[in-house]
């Protein structure tokens, strides 16, 4: 399995500036930190996709979303599969609504509380998250982007290199755990 | 019929009250006048006669830009960086080159569908005569080319009529591929007007294309009961020699069975055909049979079924005279847009070109006369047919499992696949003599072969698919019912008030190529669940093939299943992706015949009905051409939403509506000029769904109209509910924007939707009489 900084579909290349590389989960968790508001897109791939201890993408990143207190927006008709686990997203639209919202500048999130800085995606079919990220990479300059995806996504901000699961997994769990440990500071202080 | 560029000379002229000298007197068009219809306010419309009406489209849904490539390369200027803001050297930005490329795209469309029109209704002429009549429905459809009559306020009457449509569209494309040059359109609204324009003027083609092969061709004219004709790859005949036709025009393969019939050689040789030549094929001769949609291509070929291919035009594998030669097939190109290199034999004797064929000294060879193509055909056929004896590519299980093991485990050829498939699974289990994963993928493979392309070592990779999935190809026997043309004006008669007023809850069109994210079983599904619902359901082109490649638990096929009149509960298809023509045409009916309001050269007024009163969604769910995209957007000028599936986000820009902004979502109530809000009513233009289930509910959801009844709207809420519970696990969130009255509300959800709408603020609002056309007003509120 490819670890290099190349796009998964081998034509879909990308244009002159591109991801930068994942290669810490602490990069991920400082984005966040540093985020005033974050959102977090998941697509339908996380209940396809099985983690190698028999669970689902789904569960890890309900683990990140709480731990990292995003607000979670579930596209397709994945917000069945949230409910079922006992989580509620912030909100359910479709890849291309959320995408279209924040692409627009002006648009006060989905709490009316202001635009967002940083939105990280995962679970959106490759070429479909390819082409939101391209349109939010060109329209939404303010906005940074992470792809939490196993796959090179060169039109985010920030992106995973090509992962296989278990690596990608690894990863995650790691980003999770920074982030609880971060939490758990916080509240000591 | 109009006459067009009269031009009057008169050298002298001397009469009792004048004395003329050089006059010159030139009209660009006398409209016929034993019409009574009066002409409307835009007869054969240039780039710029419905702008406003496209930009009113457009400030309601804007364009959602998804940059497919950040650079331009379109010019000696570039390649130019568009990305982060920047302008390309000709000046523009990265929006307007998107919108550039989506006219291009729909020119390229369009000009492939006026052109195959053109080339048929030429030939159609020549062999039946400039006056032979426009009949597609006898008593039944008056109304014989609603877009045509229309657009161009035209009435055709005979074949020779329809030339000056065609001239008219020529000059059209010209004007809107001239405004992609560099240095041209500098604005991305601009540019998505021009679209709109392309997909109207692509939707005249489609009609001008059709009703010409209806009226000269006898297919079936708005028959109902059009036959059932055999559909799968089971249903061929390998005993007899196989001819496989593939294409879009029809014409070549006419000529095949037309020698068949005056030979006596009917039932003596297999016809069988992919993509929408196959449908035609049918229409013209119901004993041909339908292999599958494009995408079956290739492994029909490397079955080594085919004898003899004969290629037209539109869709074909650009490959397909190499994956003949593996399976020492010889082909006959037909068509001036697809020569593949092969020597013109059109003025050869007919013998002298069978038997270079048979004796292998030409691979193919290219043939302009489609008589010709018959008679060469089917003397090629039988003759080569014993000598290949179905030698074919495909390897055995054996050769799978030993190329298999050779595998590198390099990944390149899922990283190469569209769909993903995890193809190197499937080659770890079957280098293990396990070739069910190989089984599984076969259903969702689009048969591109950009895996055997990138392999380091050459595994005929798709190649092991289909022998893993030999199984279920072999099992693919299904019923499809001919394509059966228009809708009959008194069907529209019975279902137009219904429709408009909401109670039938909506018309859905499922059309479009084989590009399907998770397999095209989803697209019977879809239609299935939408025709149990009542729902008017009509398919096209490839759509309609998959909608026939499933069965139920009695092993039948959704057109044996259901009706084929336009009436609820329907599956009905219309033939090939010209006849997607009679979909906008009955949407444009509908506003005729039971609105009664003026079509001829009409259009915004028109278009303004549909948008606001006809529940029409279409789904393109496999969506890949460029004539998808310009049929697309003459559907969206119309007012008809369009949903693609998850690949069609490569289209690279949608049209979405705002529901959060309740600005976007005022009409004018018609009869007293007032402002009202009526709701994200229909809420997209052009959208991309991620999977089957959200594209479900979606479509639900895009069939209210601002006109619906109260009853009508609690039919249509009813569905966008229950489909939404049951796919999303929960209530939509945005219910209380489609209630306008608490008589909205379906009975049975009375109480969970009143605390919604308590919960939200929901005010009543009223149901007007709606349009976005300040001249449609009848009594101005001052």
């Amino acid at each position: 399995m490819s670890l290099i900084a190349e796009p998964w579909q081998r034509a879909e290349v990308p244009g002159t500036r591109k991801a930068m590389v994942i290669n810490k989960p602490e990069v991920v968790v400082a984005m966040i930190k540093r985020a005033k508001r974050s959102i977090l897109v998941v697509g339908h791939q996380v209940v396809e996709t099985e983690l190698n201890d028999g669970g689902k993408a789904i569960d890890r990143i309900i683990e990140l979303a709480k731990a990292a207190g995003i607000p979670v927006v579930a596209t397709a008709h994945i917000i069945k599969e949230f409910l079922s686990r006992g989580f509620k997203p912030a909100s359910w639209m479709s890849a291309m609504e959320i995408g279209s919202r924040l692409q627009d500048v002006e648009w006060d999130g989905l709490d009316g509380k202001g635009a967002y800085d940083l939105a990280l995606f995962v679970g959106i079919p490759y070429y479909m998250e390819w082409v939101m990220l391209t349109g939010l990479k060109n329209f939404a300059q303010n906005l940074k982007t992470i792809s939490l995806d196993r796959f090179y996504q060169p039109h985010a901000n920030w992106s995973f290199p090509n992962l296989p699961i278990p690596k990608w997994d690894e990863q995650l769990k790691l980003i999770i755990n920074l982030l609880k440990e971060e939490r758990r500071e916080e509240g000591a202080t | 019929m109009s006459l067009k560029n009269v031009r009057v000379k008169i050298d002298e002229l001397k009469t009792n009250i004048a004395f003329i000298k050089n006059l010159q007197l030139s009209i660009g068009r006398v409209m016929e006048e034993t019409w009574e219809e009066p002409v409307g306010p835009t007869p054969f419309p240039s780039v710029t006669s419905l702008r406003e009406w496209d930009m009113k489209l457009l400030q309601r849904y804007k364009p959602y830009y998804l940059p497919f490539c950040e650079l331009c390369c379109l010019c000696t200027f570039g390649k130019c960086d568009l990305s982060d803001g920047k302008r390309g050297a000709c000046g523009i930005d990265i929006a307007t080159q998107q919108s550039r490329i989506v006219l291009l795209a729909c020119c390229i469309g369009a000009a492939t569908h006026v052109a195959h029109a053109r080339h048929l209704i030429e030939h159609l002429i020549e062999k039946f005569g400039r006056s032979h009549p426009i009949d597609v429905g006898g008593m039944n459809v008056e109304l014989e080319a609603p877009i045509t009559r229309l657009v161009c306020g035209i009435r055709p009457k005979t074949l020779g009529d329809l030339e000056e449509v065609l001239d008219y569209l020529e000059t059209q494309i010209t004007h809107l591929l001239s405004a992609t040059h560099t240095g041209q359109e500098g604005n991305n609204l601009d540019f998505e007007s021009k679209v709109f324009h392309a997909g109207m003027i692509d939707h005249v083609g489609l009609e001008i294309a059709d009703i010409a092969q209806v009226a000269a061709y006898g297919f079936p004219k708005a028959d109902p009961e059009a036959p059932l004709v055999d559909l799968g790859f089971g249903v061929i005949d390998i005993n007899k020699p196989v001819i496989m036709c593939v294409g879009h025009n029809v014409v070549p393969t006419v000529g095949i069975i037309d020698y068949l019939k005056s030979n006596g050689l009917e039932g003596q040789v297999e016809v069988c055909g992919l993509c929408c030549t196959a449908h035609d094929t049918t229409r013209y001769y119901p004993k041909a049979k339908i292999v599958g949609p494009i995408s079956w291509q290739i492994r029909f070929i490397r079955s080594g079924v085919p004898d003899l291919i004969v290629l037209d035009e539109q869709c074909i594998r650009t490959d397909a005279l190499n994956e003949a030669q593996r399976i020492k097939a010889p082909v006959i190109v037909t068509s001036d847009k697809n020569c593949m290199g092969l020597p013109d034999r059109t003025g050869d004797p007919p013998d002298a070109i069978v038997e270079d064929l048979i004796a292998g000294k030409v691979p193919g060879v290219l043939i302009l006369d489609p008589e010709l193509v018959g008679e060469v055909a089917i003397k090629t056929v039988v003759k080569i047919a014993p000598l290949r004896k179905k030698f074919k590519t495909l390897p055995d299980t054996s050769d799978v499992v030993a190329g298999a093991k050779t595998c590198r485990k390099c990944d390149n050829c899922r990283r190469a696949c569209p769909q993903d498939l995890d193809i190197p699974e499937a080659m770890e289990a079957a280098a293990n003599g396990d070739l069910s994963l190989l089984a599984d993928l076969y259903e969702f493979c689009i048969g591109c072969t950009r895996c055997e392309h990138v392999c380091p070592i050459g595994l005929p990779i798709h190649s092991y698919i289909v022998r893993g999935g030999e199984k279920h190809l072999k099992s693919e026997v299904f019923k499809v019912r001919s394509g059966r043309g228009a809708i009959q004006d008194t069907e529209i008669r019975n279902v137009g008030s219904p429709i408009v007023l909401g109670e039938i809850p909506g018309v859905l069109a499922v059309v479009g190529c084989a590009n399907y994210a998770k397999g095209g079983k989803e697209v019977a599904e879809i239609c299935t669940e939408f025709a149990n619902r009542r729902f008017i359901v009509v398919t096209s082109g490839c759509a309609a093939m998959s909608t026939g490649m499933y069965k139920n638990g009695e092993g039948k096929s959704p057109y044996e299943t259901f009706t084929g009149s336009f009436e609820a509960g329907c599956i009905l298809n219309v033939g090939s992706c010209v006849s997607n023509s009679h979909i906008a045409g009955a949407a444009i009916k509908i506003a005729s015949i039971f609105a009664k309001r003026t079509l001829r050269a009409n259009y915004e007024e028109i278009a303004d009905y549909i948008l606001n009163r006809v529940g029409a969604v279409g789904l393109a769910w496999g969506a890949m051409s460029q004539k998808a995209a310009s049929i697309a957007s003459g559907f969206w000028r119309l007012g008809v939403p369009v949903i693609v599936g998850p690949h069609g986000a490569k289209y690279r820009r949608m049209l979405m509506g705002r529901k959060d902004r309740k600005e976007d979502w005022y009409v004018y109530d018609a009869r007293t000029g007032e402002r009202v809000y009526v709701g994200p009513t229909p809420e997209h233009l052009f959208y991309a769904a991620e999977t089957k289930e959200e594209a479900m509910v979606m479509i639900a959801k895009l069939c209210m109209r601002p006109n619906d009844t109260t009853k009508g709207r609690a039919i249509k809420l009813t569905h966008y509910i229950d489909l939404h519970k049951r796919m999303y696990g929960t209530l939509p969130n945005d219910v209380h924007l489609f209630v306008r009255t608490k008589a909205d509300i379906p009975i049975t959800m009375k109480d969970e939707i009143i605390k919604i709408l308590e919960e939200r603020g929901w005010k009543e609002t009223r149901i007007p009489d709606p349009t976005l056309l300040p001249r449609l007003i009848r009594r101005r509120k001052e």
